[in-house]
């Protein structure tokens, strides 16, 4: 056997020409070795269970969770409307003006000692005698729906902008990240209230008789804003990870052993820089319910009778004095949801980014 | 270096131009204008007033004469109140620029200091005591915490009076105004301070024998204070120019409630010389902390 490889033509140097002699067979210990000790894993599944460990992104997840379920629930089960002035029985009950807390008006007194059953107001009633839980609820409908969708928007349109901008590079590169400089300059609070008041007064017209009209002026004009000004931070994000991913090494072995652009996005550059995209998607939305608040709260949000939570805490600003709960109400709701949207986002944060690894 | 500012500050010259453009031309599509009262002037009455203020030339060119006027320093005059504009702002400004001024100082003495802490005393009581409360911060907005401040310590407890031009008292608004800054700072400084002392340079000092405070002061901390500034050039502008929030909140008569105020009345002038005033201010802190912050860290490279 030794023989025969001597003696055979060495035509191709670089082929393997293995003598079968020369190797040992691995004993039982050494095969052992090579047993797969942990499951295989994939990166959702990898990250998952990070996040899962994390006592406090879970218990963010729960809240967040248990809040749109009492969003969507309470509507159905709370006889009241976020609207209407309290009824008692089909009437009208103008008695029942800013009650505290599982208080009952006379009417709705009266109405219990004849046996009729009333549903408690939970939080009170406000000044127009509306159930103050049910006004609560929908604001944090509106207020939650504001912060998704402007995220939502500012995904969309900065992940476009962005991976054209970092995937063409060169002159369209320049050309459009000085375009983002140049907005990511403007004082944005600023613009927000410039363009919410002069968009508020120009589409009333344009919309008027259509749906749109019933979403309310001040709140298409705030997603207009953030449709023009807040995508810049994302934008770049997305830039400036296609970049930095692109050059790296292992794209640089992939594309040298042959690799397609379609396989590199594919299989390189989408899950590199998936993580830190949506990561910073979740942290937008408590940015875009702060904004929603602040510009309720100067008077420039959703149009009344519907409530944002920033509205609802303007209005309490009124009766402080006698009704402090009004105030606390929604701005517990606004704390805890903005909260766990951060803890949140932390927690996928360290669960998510390659980076952080250990 | 040079050819960077130069640039830089061509791009804040365009900022500020594109700004006052935006403002402009928002506020003329604005149906409805400022002589448009229930009572309205009788025709005559209104042309000569839009002859005296340019109303009734084409917008393009009403811009044109605007911004000549501002290169001479011209502001113009308040629609509602005929005072100059420049006034106004002159004697709002320095409300804003106090409050503001107090409110960073404190934010970043305390978010430094509280940084550090929990730092240094990483996992320990201090450090937990610390995040919890500076998370819970930045999760409340300002309105939230000055109303309630307003609500406990003037309305319940008394302690300190209401806001008076008199009288001003700044306690309260400027703890409304630095609380969520403050919070933030301590955020950013503890993780950049875990950075500096893990760093090589900080275990050579120590193995030298070097002081437990001079490592603290000299090697870590100064490298740390870096990313704070970038936050906190920004930040200074936004404070300064007066929370509009805040000031609305205490009724203090400062910049922010001007600007929130100028627009509910739609005084065309008033709103685009505080805009420009405020877009000016912030533009100019930006460009100040991008230098300071080359010249604190040499090794960061600009453009």
């Amino acid at each position: 056997m030794e023989s025969n490889i001597e003696n055979m033509p060495k035509k191709n140097i670089f082929s393997a020409q293995i003598d079968v002699a020369k190797f040992e067979k691995a004993t039982e210990e050494e095969k052992r070795q090579q047993d797969v000790m942990s499951e295989s894993t994939t990166f959702f599944k990898d990250g998952m269970k990070r996040l899962m460990k994390n006592p406090l992104a879970v218990g963010s997840m729960i809240f967040l969770i248990l809040i749109v379920l009492v969003i969507l629930i309470a509507p159905k089960v709370v006889p009241y409307s976020y609207s209407q002035i309290n009824t008692v029985n089909g009437v009208r009950d103008k008695g029942a003006k800013n009650m505290k807390p599982f208080e009952y008006s006379e009417l709705e007194q009266k109405y219990m000692a004849e046996g009729g059953k009333v549903f408690p107001h939970i939080m009170g009633t406000d000044e127009q005698c509306r159930d103050y839980f049910i006004r609560v609820v929908y604001g944090t409908r509106v207020s939650l729906s504001i912060g998704l969708v402007a995220s939502v928007m500012v995904l969309i349109i900065g992940l476009l902008y962005g991976s054209i901008s970092g995937y063409f590079g060169g002159r369209v590169d320049l050309v459009m990240m000085r375009i983002v400089d140049i907005i990511y300059s403007l004082p944005d609070l600023l613009m927000v209230i410039l363009l919410s008041v002069v968009l508020g007064a120009t589409i009333t017209p344009l919309i008027e008789g259509t749906s749109l009209a019933k979403i309310g002026t001040n709140l298409i004009a705030l997603f207009i804003v953030y449709a023009l000004l807040y995508w810049v931070g994302m934008a770049r994000l997305v830039r400036g990870q296609i970049l930095t991913i692109k050059s790296n090494d292992y794209v640089l072995a992939a594309r040298a052993t042959g690799a397609k652009s379609g396989r590199i996005i594919r299989k390189h550059i989408i899950p590199n820089c998936i993580s830190v995209i949506f990561i910073s998607t979740a942290l937008q939305v408590p940015s875009a319910i702060f904004t929603e608040s602040y510009l309720s709260f100067l008077g420039l949000g959703v149009s009344a009778p519907m409530p944002s939570l920033g509205s609802l805490a303007n209005y309490a600003r009124e009766g402080l004095v006698s009704y402090p709960y009004k105030l606390i109400f929604p701005a517990v709701v606004i704390i805890l949801i903005v909260l766990s949207f951060n803890l949140l986002g932390d927690g996928l944060r360290d669960a998510f980014d390659p980076k952080l690894k250990k | 270096m040079y050819r960077y500012i130069i640039k830089r500050v061509l791009l804040a010259i365009l900022t500020v131009f594109i700004v006052s453009a935006i403002t402009f031309f928002g506020m003329n599509a604005i149906p409805g204008g400022p002589f448009n009262k229930e009572k309205a002037p009788s025709a005559e009455v209104q042309a000569v007033l839009e002859a005296r203020y340019n109303l009734d030339k084409p917008v393009p060119e009403q811009f044109a004469i605007y911004l000549k006027n501002l290169m001479k320093g011209d502001m113009g005059v308040s629609l509602k109140t005929g005072r100059e504009i420049s006034t106004v702002i002159g004697e709002s400004f320095p409300i804003s620029a106090r409050l503001g001024g107090f409110a960073v100082l404190i934010a970043t003495i305390t978010g430094l200091i509280l940084g550090s802490i929990a730092a240094l005393k990483r996992n320990g009581i201090a450090d937990r005591i610390i995040i919890f409360f500076t998370t819970l911060a930045t999760a409340a907005p300002s309105f939230v915490l000055a109303t309630l401040l307003l609500y406990v310590f003037c309305i319940k407890l008394g302690w300190t009076p209401v806001w008076s031009p008199d009288e001003p008292h700044y306690l309260l608004p400027v703890i409304a105004l630095s609380l969520y800054p403050m919070a933030y700072i301590t955020r950013l400084t503890k993780t950049s301070m875990l950075d500096a002392l893990g760093q090589d340079y900080v275990r050579t000092a120590k193995a030298k024998g070097v002081a437990n405070h001079k490592v603290i002061f000299k090697h870590a901390l100064r490298n740390a204070v870096i990313p704070v500034i970038t936050y906190v050039g920004p930040m200074t502008a936004y404070t300064l120019t007066g929370s509009l929030v805040i000031e609305n909140i205490f009724t203090i008569g400062g910049l922010g409630s001007k600007f929130v105020s100028s627009i509910t009345n739609r005084d065309y002038t008033m709103i685009m010389g505080t805009t420009i005033f405020l877009a000016a201010i912030m533009v100019t802190m930006n460009l100040l902390t991008d230098i300071v912050y080359k010249i604190v860290d040499p090794r960061i490279k600009l453009d």
